[in-house]
């Protein structure tokens, strides 16, 4: 029988050694077995024996196999993991939903424990009656189901200055897409009374844990699209996402996505708090920074293969698989390379792209057994063709921390394995 | 607003010329009360709308500073391992390893008022009163050579102070720089006439093991001859010592103090646990770590620094950030 007893996969190491023999033996497989394969011609306890009744987990953890595929932290990149992130491990997963549980987490003083009991929203400001909701009174208004990517502003952040992070889950793992239940920001603002210009009004968002982690929207975004949202992917929102009430602020970036939402402050102008001065701004080359950088541009990545997931067959087919999102809208169409940006074949999407969601792509193709530089570049329904590292650096050098979209270059070498690099 | 997205313009257009259906309101909530929303309505504008009446002097900043944030912030405010710095890094923000402080940075001074009393101390937020606010914001001030030592900051004298970088930012310009550019047809065949690996990540061989340790170790040798040869950094790390005054420091304070006083009764930094952790995790895994990616083949590459002190401040023992890179990004 074969190794089940391994909680993970395969390691890369373990395919390194025996990459010979499996090679050799998918070789031969498509002409003739060598041998009759025991998990065939043995009774497998699986096949003679019971498996666990219901209720064996009340809440289910995905199975022991796939004990892997967990969100990572970095931890040289912060103090502390009370204020860190830690990433999703994009790697392994397929599809566009993030499951809750290994959607990355970014925290600024930890993740708080209210219950919906002691949870209140404020809706103060330049407003006709300043409101408390309670959890209960949410649950009251109409809402709304969409589907939206929250991505760190500092996604790919580390990789400014060069190739630094092997694994398309530190690299671009700041990032989930859930399908959210919520109710409109803006029915509770009507609820509250908004009078007079709603141009040059700004909304002060902040939350009930310690950093209240401040921000400052336009009013017109928050009548636009931005969500009080208290569910996500059909069940209350983790802990570790701001259970009970998440602000979701769609295509923008989500340290705006303010978690544990305690306050909504209707104002005439920006607060200018530390999370949109000192952080979240970004310094271009000659030292001035830009502030107010809200959108997510068009962004792609390869998820498999990738330095966490390495070919493991032989020559043949193979489907190389990414994500892809926008800010500004849905994604369009995918570009791969196979050559580190000389030729370009385009993608297939899984679906067609929706509005601030990740899309799926697929290049179903073929494997020759040598050396791939893959790229991949996405394309949204604005035309935003998703940049190269070195446009990027021209414009703002590599001090700007956030907003890095760059094209990401695989080095697939003909072990299978793959490495994190830059090409000219 | 210019730099607000066309579409998004566009949209909220529709939404303001539907206003009146959204007139009608459900009559769900209650008022907030004058008290609650004076509890909750902490935020201080830059026009300094929102700060409270109160004051604080530089000395009086100097001891609630040591005492409520240097463990993390350093004495002199220079910050402390990947803690952030305050104090220092004017002229910097165009070099290759910029210092981002509240003297080099930060725009408005209503900011760091406004951080320190919602949020800080780290772990005991809203425990400090507006006169210590003051206080501790005089000292940050002083710390960055922007006052002198008998400055006293008030609600009245908020406004006066210059902070040097308040014409260092620009609102989002990419609509006018980027998109331009970008949105274009993209070129599909013959788009470059040679493609060469430029930088390889395992050069700096700083990420995280996800395999799992042990066992295949020997296969790892093989692979590493193959490995290309290690390049230097092409930046350096920052450099920041914690034994000598900055040089920023101000002259006063020199001549009155040597060195850096030890941590006066500085409270045990909730991260405790972490800490241990880490420890114990370097520690366990000198012997078995294998990496992600085969290290190099030269001396530097395959030199094993496992349970020597890390150059880094506070990098981990196993690994050892030598990029500009690595900088943290976030704040903590």
């Amino acid at each position: 029988m074969t190794d089940s007893s391994n909680p993970t996969k395969p390691s890369r190491r373990a395919f390194l050694s025996g990459a010979a023999a499996t090679g050799a033996a998918l070789a031969a497989s498509s002409a003739a077995a060598q041998s009759p394969d025991p998990l065939i011609t043995e009774v497998q306890p699986w096949a003679s024996g019971l498996g666990d009744g219901v209720d064996a987990a009340p809440y289910g953890l995905p199975i022991r196999h796939e004990a892997d595929v967990i969100r990572r932290n970095v931890e040289w990149l912060t103090a502390d993991t009370i204020s860190s992130i830690n990433f999703t491990p994009i790697h392994a997963l397929d599809g566009t939903i993030t499951p809750q549980g290994c959607a990355f987490e970014r925290h600024h003083s930890g993740a708080i424990d209210m219950t919906k009991g002691d949870y209140r929203l404020m809706i103060n400001g330049l407003v006709d009656r300043p409101l408390i909701f309670t959890f209960a009174d949410l649950e009251r208004f109409p809402r709304e189901n969409h589907v939206y990517f929250c991505e760190c502003a500092a996604n790919t952040g580390m990789e400014w200055a060069g190739a630094q992070l092997n694994g398309a889950q530190f690299t671009h793992g700041m990032i989930h897409n859930m399908e959210y239940t919520g109710v409109p920001l803006r029915t509770l603002l009507n609820e509250a009374g908004l009078s007079g210009d709603v141009a040059g009004k700004w909304v002060y968002v902040e939350g009930h844990d310690a950093s209240s982690n401040g921000r400052s929207i336009p009013l017109e975004k928050a009548l636009d699209d931005c969500l009080v949202a208290f569910s996500a992917n059909g069940e209350a929102l983790r802990k570790e996402h701001g259970y009970p009430v998440r602000l979701v602020v769609p295509g923008w970036e989500g340290n705006m996505w303010v978690k544990w939402l305690r306050r909504v402050e209707v104002m005439d102008g920006p607060v200018e708090s530390r999370e949109e001065t000192s952080k979240y701004t970004d310094t271009l080359a000659d030292g001035t920074s830009r502030k107010w950088t809200w959108v997510m541009d068009a962004k792609s990545i390869i998820t498999s293969p990738s330095p966490q997931m390495p070919i493991k067959h032989g020559p043949g087919p193979m489907v190389i698989s990414g994500l892809a999102w926008s800010g500004h809208g849905a994604i369009t169409r995918v570009d791969v390379s196979k050559d580190g940006g000389k030729t370009w074949q385009t993608a297939r999407l899984a679906k067609p792209g929706e509005k601030m969601a990740l899309t799926r792509f697929y290049l179903d193709t073929e494997w020759d057994g040598g050396d791939m530089l893959l790229q991949s570049r996405a394309i949204d329904e604005t035309g935003y063709v998703q940049p190269t590292k070195a446009q990027l650096r021209e414009i703002r050098g590599e001090n700007s921390i956030y907003h890095n979209n760059c094209i990401q270059t695989w080095h697939v070498m003909p072990t299978g394995e793959a490495e994190n690099v830059e090409v000219s | 607003m210019s730099k607000f997205p066309k579409l998004l313009t566009a949209t909220a257009a529709l939404t303001l010329a539907a206003a009146p259906a959204f007139a009608d309101t459900f009559g769900l909530g209650r008022v907030a009360l004058p008290e609650e929303i004076t509890a909750w309505d902490l935020d201080v504008s830059p026009d300094g709308t929102g700060l409270p009446v109160g004051s604080g002097n530089v000395m009086d900043g100097d001891d609630l500073f040591q005492e409520n944030c240097a463990v993390c912030h350093g004495v002199f405010a220079e910050g402390s391992g990947n803690w952030p710095e305050l104090a220092g890094g004017v002229g910097t923000l165009a070099d290759d390893d910029p210092v981002k402080t509240v003297g080099s940075y930060w725009p408005h001074l209503s900011t760091a008022w406004d951080y320190v009393n919602r949020s800080m101390p780290f772990g005991n937020a809203q425990s400090l009163n507006p006169d210590e606010v003051y206080a501790i914001v005089a000292y940050m001030l002083y710390s960055n050579d922007l006052v002198d030592d008998d400055f006293t900051l008030s609600n009245e004298n908020f406004l006066d102070v210059a902070m040097p970088n308040a014409d260092g930012f620009i609102v989002d310009d990419r609509e006018a720089t980027e998109y331009p550019i970008w949105r274009a047809e993209p070129c599909m065949e013959n788009c470059k006439d040679t493609v060469e690996i430029t930088m390889r990540a395992r050069v700096l061989d700083v990420t995280p093991e996800t395999d799992t340790p042990a066992a295949q170790t020997e296969t790892v040798t093989a692979a590493a001859a193959e490995a290309p040869p290690r390049r230097q950094p092409r930046h350096r790390p920052r450099r920041r010592s914690r034994r000598s005054i900055p040089r920023w420091w101000p002259r006063a304070r020199r001549s009155s103090r040597n060195a850096p006083p030890a941590i006066r009764s500085a409270k045990a930094p909730r991260t405790a646990p972490a800490r241990i952790s880490t420890a114990s995790l370097a520690g366990s895994s000198a012997a078995s770590r294998i990496s992600v990616i085969p290290r190099g083949s030269t001396p530097c590459a395959t030199k094993d620094v496992s349970g020597t002190k890390p150059a880094w401040p506070n990098s981990s023992p196993r690994r050892r950030p030598i990029s500009r890179a690595t900088r943290c990004p976030f704040p903590v």
